[in-house]
């Protein structure tokens, strides 16, 4: 292993990214996503890196301005979170449209209203369509090699589609953590500069972002629907590179002491290590639980999940968003739906927690376990409400 | 009858005959805004590349699987044009520096008409000029969003009539006056704003000569005739320019570091805006009285402008 | 005008055949389509009037209008669309607009 220093993630993810030969980055500050992009800042004004920094005046020119730049064949990177990241949405699924491997932060934080800068994942929901990979990461080594990663992934010419990387906000982006970094030689040979499938210069002059009549737009959905699909094949080969090369192998959908288990809980992001330690902690006491940690959340990996829960009663999902007047919480939703034409599936119960910063303890996810034991139907319990 | 002091040799003989938006395009027929894209792209030459606004001239000119541009270009959204070229522009500068792409220098323009501009556009613009992106703005405007159907923007003309500030019984066509946009630029400190019409071809295309040179933002606003959305003949887009500039409607100057200059004739007395109004549908509602009150603020306006010329000097 | 490099791509496409991102990669097809058939009225040049002076060419929307090798004007009547610019500005008045006879 190699040296460990203490850095608080956030500062980590721009050291990350600052290893990656970024040509362009256009930031807006918002907490909790500020020491990002102040870093970020830090790093090209002391001239460490060769990069353009844009302080665009706003989050949707943040995106709009990585458009321009990986249009033109730049290494394009942006951070935002929560009311950014909902400017962003109308420039999202345009940039997963025109193939513009666009890499991006978000550090995960509640959406107004009412006005809340804590954690929760109320901001990446509504951007489950736009066409972006989507990856969750749980602690700051991860933030590290999946910020890095999520280029590689990205400018594949097999994938050419956006990545966000989604950090809890606070809960994870202000942690200090003990982390490991790759070399400058080591990340260059795993990623080399970017080379475009296409870009704007007039020694070769295209049109980019052109409109598309009735009579093609069915088939642009088609095209872009299986690309993203087909990027979790290149997700898995990258993963598996990322192992030979450093040593940590990452995988879609990870599971911790599932095996054996008659319940599994399901989680995605920074509460996933906690819930581990709340699973030791019931093993310990002889419950039969085990866990399901989603890394992948679009392409959404529907075969690794299957079967990961197939063989399990009772899977409990823990959301931390809510599809307000829908089925409950978005992951317990996609769920089960991919679980509906299964002959065998586990009972799926949804548990909303952790809303808006509220934090969540190794005994909230014992509670959680135990009410969700209890319950006789499948409506969703927003964890801790008090009613 | 004033000297003139800038005469400009009419040569269109001189003018780049490469055409770098192909016939084929969708335009309306005597499209005034198109005439002025094609010369202005006469003007800049191969080395550029374009970040289009939604609008007129992105929907007549790249609806796939065919493109009118022999330029390289992009089109995103409505309201970014501006940061989309500060993307290109920052791209291009790091790419040339690191040596991925050929040494050699690229400008980058943003084009949108007047709602992609002065309304959805305008904060976009601002934070661009701001900045200080090397980059050439050009606001091609019609005084309407044309594009969806005639809809006001705030470049409408007081007292047009559009479909969404219509000549009715009660309110009779837009309550405002336009807004003034290249003022804006130049307390943006923008180095080169200049506004042109391309019924003076010569004089836009030196202006956006002088716009390309400087190596740092520009703003050129572009009068663009609209028959359609104007309600007026197709062969009578040119006169329409040029009563524009000779009323004052459009007076067309420079700003070059703050200092305002004139690229017009002075004449003695304007033309009576009504020589200007009358042949135009959506003014067609406009009573004498109108026509003073509309007479007097762009003698107003005029007499400001005359001000700037005389007053304003370099920063 | 010179022939224009056009992509005539098959059509329709399937999914698989649309360009990524709808990009297009043949600058200046747009030439494939041909705004002529738009006109009402066309464009003609009485030489004995012209004066070679090129504002015809300027003030076209189309671009299509181009000096011939004997330097006189005539109009591309595949894209023309008859807006009658042209002959309105002729200052030597050599271009009348004539109606499309059926």
């Amino acid at each position: 292993m190699g040296k460990r220093i203490g850095m608080e993630v956030a500062i980590a993810a721009a050291e990350a990214v600052a290893l990656c030969n970024i040509d362009v980055a256009a930031v807006y500050p918002i907490t909790p996503q500020s020491h990002i992009a102040e870093h970020v800042a830090d790093i090209i004004h002391d001239g460490r890196i060769d990069s353009e920094f844009i302080t665009v005046e706003s989050e949707h020119s943040a995106i709009s301005a990585c458009a321009g730049a990986s249009a033109a064949g730049a290494r394009a990177y942006t951070a935002t979170s929560s009311q950014g990241l909902m400017l962003m949405h109308e420039i999202l699924p345009i940039v997963s449209a025109m193939r513009l491997p666009i890499c991006m932060a978000n550090a995960n934080r509640a959406v107004s209203g009412p006005l809340n800068i804590w954690n929760d994942h109320t901001d990446i929901m509504p951007q489950r369509d736009s066409g972006w990979i989507s990856l969750f990461t749980e602690n700051g080594q991860e933030v590290i090699d999946l910020s890095i990663m999520s280029f590689k992934i990205a400018e594949d010419p097999e994938v050419m589609l956006p990545c966000v990387v989604n950090i809890d906000g606070f809960q994870l982006t202000h942690m200090i953590e003990p982390l490991e970094f790759p070399s400058q030689a080591e990340v260059s040979k795993f990623l080399p500069p970017r080379k475009p499938f296409a870009s704007l210069h007039p020694d070769n002059p295209i049109s980019m972002g052109c409109f598309a009549m009735p009579d093609t737009y069915t088939e642009t959905v088609l095209a872009k629907e299986t690309a993203l699909r087909n990027s979790k094949k290149v997700i898995a080969k990258v993963f598996s590179e990322w192992a030979k090369r450093f040593g940590r192998k990452y995988n879609v959908v990870e599971t911790y002491k599932a095996k054996g288990a008659d319940t599994l809980m399901l989680t995605m992001g920074s509460m996933g290590e906690t819930a581990s330690t709340a699973v030791d902690e019931m093993r310990k006491a002889g419950k039969k639980v085990g866990l399901v940690k989603l890394r992948l959340w679009r392409p959404f990996p529907v075969e690794e999940l299957k079967a990961a829960i197939q063989e399990c009663k009772t899977l409990i999902v823990m959301d931390r968003a809510i599809s307000t007047g829908g089925a409950g919480g978005p992951v317990a939703t996609d769920i089960k739906s991919i679980l509906y034409g299964e002959k065998k599936k586990p009972r799926v119960l949804n548990v909303i927690a952790g809303l808006g910063g509220r934090d969540l303890t190794v005994s909230d996810f014992v509670a959680m376990f135990e009410m969700a034991k209890k319950k006789k139907d499948e409506t969703f319990e927003i964890y801790g409400v008090r009613e | 009858m004033n000297p003139v002091q800038n005469f400009e040799i009419f040569a269109p003989k001189l003018v780049d005959r490469k055409e770098y938006l192909s016939a084929g395009h969708r335009a309306c027929q005597g499209c005034g805004e198109v005439l002025a894209l094609r010369h202005i792209l006469k003007a800049l030459g191969d080395d550029v590349v374009v970040a289009n606004a939604t609008g007129c001239m992105e929907i007549i000119s790249s609806g796939y699987p065919q493109t009118a541009w022999e330029v390289p270009y992009v089109h995103v959204a409505f309201e970014n044009a501006a940061a989309v070229g500060s993307g290109v522009e920052a791209a291009l500068k790091a790419l040339r520096r690191k040596g991925r792409i050929a040494d050699r220098y690229v400008k980058t323009i943003a084009v949108a008409g007047d709602g992609g501009t002065a309304d959805i556009g305008l904060q976009a613009l601002s934070g661009a000029m701001e900045r200080g992106h090397d980059m050439i703005f050009f606001c091609l405007d019609n005084e309407a969003y044309m594009n969806t159907g005639i809809q006001r923007s705030s470049a409408t003309p007081f007292m047009a009539a559009t479909t969404t500030s219509p000549a009715g019984e009660a309110i009779p066509g837009q309550r405002t006056q336009k807004k003034n946009v290249p003022e804006i630029m130049v307390a943006h400190k923008v180095p080169y704003v200049a506004t042109a019409c391309p019924s003076y071809p010569i004089d836009l295309i030196n202006k956006v000569k002088k716009a390309a040179a400087v190596r740092g933002p520009a703003y050129v606003h572009v009068f663009s005739m609209c028959p359609t959305g104007w309600r007026c003949a197709s062969e009578i887009t040119i006169k329409l320019g040029r009563l524009a500039v000779e009323t004052g409607v459009f007076p067309l100057y420079e700003v070059e570091n703050g200092k305002y200059r004139l690229t017009m004739e002075v004449p003695e007395k304007l033309r009576p805006v009504g020589d200007y109004l009358k042949p135009q549908g959506r003014f067609r509602h406009l009573s004498p009285t109108d026509i003073e009150k509309i007479q007097a603020h762009v003698l107003r306006e005029w007499d400001i402008l005359l001000n700037k010329v005389e007053c304003m000097q370099p920063w | 005008m010179a022939k224009k490099k056009t992509e005539q791509k098959k059509w329709p496409e399937k999914w698989h055949e649309v360009n990524p991102g709808c990009m297009v990669f043949a600058a200046g097809n747009a030439a494939n389509y041909k705004t002529g058939s738009w006109k009402s009225q066309r464009p003609l040049w009485d030489n004995a009037k012209c004066i070679k002076c090129g504002i015809c060419y300027i003030f076209c929307p189309e671009g299509c209008i181009q000096e011939k090798k004997d330097g006189f004007y005539e109009a591309n009547l595949d894209y023309c669309k008859g807006c009658g610019i042209c002959a309105h500005e002729c200052w030597p008045g050599a271009i009348v607009m004539r109606e499309e006879e059926e």
